[in-house]
């Protein structure tokens, strides 16, 4: 089996967000970048697939030259081959699909492993653009699979329940918390990655179709009405729920 | 602006997710129209919330839920319709089809939207970004723009609506359209989804263990809340994973969240924080959950929890 994984490297969740002098994008300086953490559940699931079905894992990431680290990960956690596409300063999530799109379509996957979201933006739809952009099947937030020749059955979370969704190969599976439990690379592996080839792969378009015009900090607007724990107190937090903001 | 929003139904349903769809788009200066895939019977639930022309979608492979020919068949009707903007709810359905719609619309994509404007006939939104630290103010460069709306932030407004003029449209789609097909349905029976709540009550590892968890549940009983948790207690196996509210669990827009012994670390804010009251119970006066916090009160959940549920089941009766 042919897997390819998506990887993208996001601000480790408790980095400071400082907005740059042009308030248009976020400042890097000082930021600490990591695997998101959704991407260690595709990597995993790529494995698992190469171990049940053999065949080869390809990692690729869109990114700077920093974004090697993650693949050195990936490479480190047991993927055969690492990818970079070099992105233009300005991409967005449809030039990352499409950039992906170029590298997949020279590799013929038969599987292709997304995370559910990227932590930094959180925009959700790298497998439903990368499948429409492939004309492939797409199915996100998919917690269990399970491939039986070209049969694709999985389960994806919804609100209040799960819901049964069949496709068949070749398709893009973005994954979910639940699917599988990542393992840790290994001090030898750690080691062995750091001299492993990282291919470059030029992509054809650096077309955008999204702009953003400014980025602030929100500003709290919340009301900070902080009472003590006595009879009295939880009284008048009552009232305050009730009455005053009506939320209940 | 001419706005076609997406509008879904759940066995007949009209689903809270499209109805906010519907209150958006009327708060910009444009022409609304729905596109639904449903039976045009289920419509009137949606005129209330000012949908006056609909097109109607049918087609054999429609029979069948399909995501990905669902998409397809959106598509073409906006395309038909000359749509300049598509609007979808962000419940789980309009994420799986939103961007497939986007790419054969060769439009630009903006998910999770908290804020629309108009802005000089082009749309333009807000989205928080990097776990609610920042937020970006987007638009698209392209003719058509597809959205997604963050569930619960765009409050839907009843407005008391009349007839919907319906206009039936049939797609063009074929089997390799239908690639994907949903084959059933599991609904987690008697027990309140935090997605689906209006009210949340979380606990967090100050309930000290899964015992003490009927102490959040009595509080959310008389609420009729949904209940949630953060991520330490999920991971210590007291909770289930499908209540997990936070950066790597659920994103909820409550229109009250309590948050019991949770100390507000920026992935649990990261899924809770655009909810509209938020209340903390903690005993810890620097914890961070009290920051973003509207009331809170300083002190221990055992103590708190039962004089609190006590005194709202006076006032709600339940
Ligand atoms: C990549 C990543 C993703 C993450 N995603 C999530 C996520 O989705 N959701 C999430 O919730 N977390 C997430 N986390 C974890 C997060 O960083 C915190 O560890 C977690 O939210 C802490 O949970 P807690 O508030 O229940 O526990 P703690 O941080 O231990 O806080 C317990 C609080 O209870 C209070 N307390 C203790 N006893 C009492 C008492 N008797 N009465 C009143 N108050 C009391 C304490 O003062 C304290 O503030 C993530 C972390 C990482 C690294
Ligand atoms: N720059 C990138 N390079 C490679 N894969 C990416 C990139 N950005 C996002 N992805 C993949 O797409 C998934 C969903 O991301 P998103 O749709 O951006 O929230 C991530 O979990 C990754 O698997």
């Amino acid at each position: 089996m042919n897997i390819l994984v998506c990887i993208s490297q996001v601000p480790d969740t408790t980095a400071k967000i400082v907005i740059n002098s042009a308030g248009n994008a976020v400042d890097p300086a000082g930021i600490k970048f990591i695997l998101n953490p959704y991407d260690e559940y595709a990597i995993e699931e790529g494995l698992r697939l190469r171990e049940k079905f053999t065949g080869t894992v390809t990692a690729v990431t869109v990114g700077g030259d920093s974004a090697k680290e993650i693949l050195r990960t990936a490479l480190a956690m047991g993927v055969d081959k690492a990818v970079i596409i070099k992105n233009a300063e300005k991409s967005d999530s449809f030039s990352v699909a499409k950039n992906i799109a170029d590298y997949a379509t020279t590799l013929n996957p038969d599987v292709i492993l997304l995370g559910r979201q990227s932590i930094d933006y959180d925009s959700f739809q790298m497998s439903g653009t990368l499948g429409e952009l492939m004309n492939m099947a797409s199915v996100s937030m998919v917690s269990k699979l399970e491939i039986t020749g070209t049969d694709v059955a999985m389960e994806r979370d919804i609100e209040g329940g799960k819901e049964s969704v069949q496709t068949s190969l070749p398709c893009v599976i973005g994954v979910q918390k639940g699917i599988n439990e990542p393992r840790y690379p290994k001090l030898p592996d750690i080691m062995k990655a750091k001299s492993k080839p990282i291919e470059e792969f030029s992509p054809s378009s650096q077309e955008t179709r999204v702009q953003t015009i400014t980025m602030d900090i929100p500003a709290s607007k919340r009301v900070g009405k902080i009472l003590g724990d006595t009879d009295a107190d939880i009284a008048e937090f009552v009232r305050l729920l009730h009455e005053d903001a009506k939320a209940f | 602006m001419k706005i076609a929003v997406f509008i879904e139904t759940h066995n007949a349903q009209g689903i809270r997710s499209a109805k906010e769809a519907l209150t958006a788009a009327r708060s910009l200066n444009a022409e609304i129209v729905g596109i639904t895939t449903s039976n045009a019977d289920a419509l009137h639930q949606f005129a209330e919330y000012g949908l006056t022309t609909c097109i109607t979608v049918s087609h054999d492979l429609l029979a069948t839920y399909s995501s990905t020919a669902i998409a397809s068949a959106v598509a073409q009707a906006a395309k038909s319709a000359n749509a300049n903007v598509v609007m979808f709810g962000g419940n789980a359905s309009g994420k799986e089809i939103a961007p497939r719609v986007a790419v054969k619309l060769q439009a630009g994509y903006i998910p999770d939207v908290v804020e629309v404007q108009d802005a000089n006939g082009a749309l333009q939104c807000v989205r928080p970004v990097f776990a609610g630290k920042a937020r970006e103010h987007v638009k698209a460069t392209t003719t058509v723009t597809v959205v997604t709306l963050r569930p619960n932030v765009f409050t839907a407004k009843a407005v008391g609506g009349g007839a919907v003029t319906t206009s039936a449209f049939t797609p063009e789609l074929t089997g390799n359209d239908a690639k994907v097909k949903t084959t059933g349905v599991t609904r987690n029976e008697g027990k309140l989804d935090v997605l689906e709540a209006d009210i949340i009550v979380s606990g967090g590892r100050g309930m000290k263990g899964p015992e003490h968890f009927t102490l959040v549940e009595d509080l959310a009983k008389p609420l009729g809340a949904a209940v949630g948790a953060s991520r330490a207690v999920v991971d210590a196996g007291w909770r289930p994973h499908g209540d997990q509210v936070g950066q790597t669990g659920k994103t909820v827009s409550p229109s009250l969240y309590v948050a019991c012994g949770i100390s507000g670390a920026v992935q649990h804010l990261a899924g809770m924080s655009s909810s509209k009251v938020i209340v903390a119970i903690n005993k810890d006066k620097e914890a961070p959950i009290f920051k973003v916090a509207d009331y809170g009160i300083i002190g221990d959940v055992f103590e708190v929890l039962p004089k609190l549920t006590a005194k709202i089941k006076e006032v709600t009766g339940k």
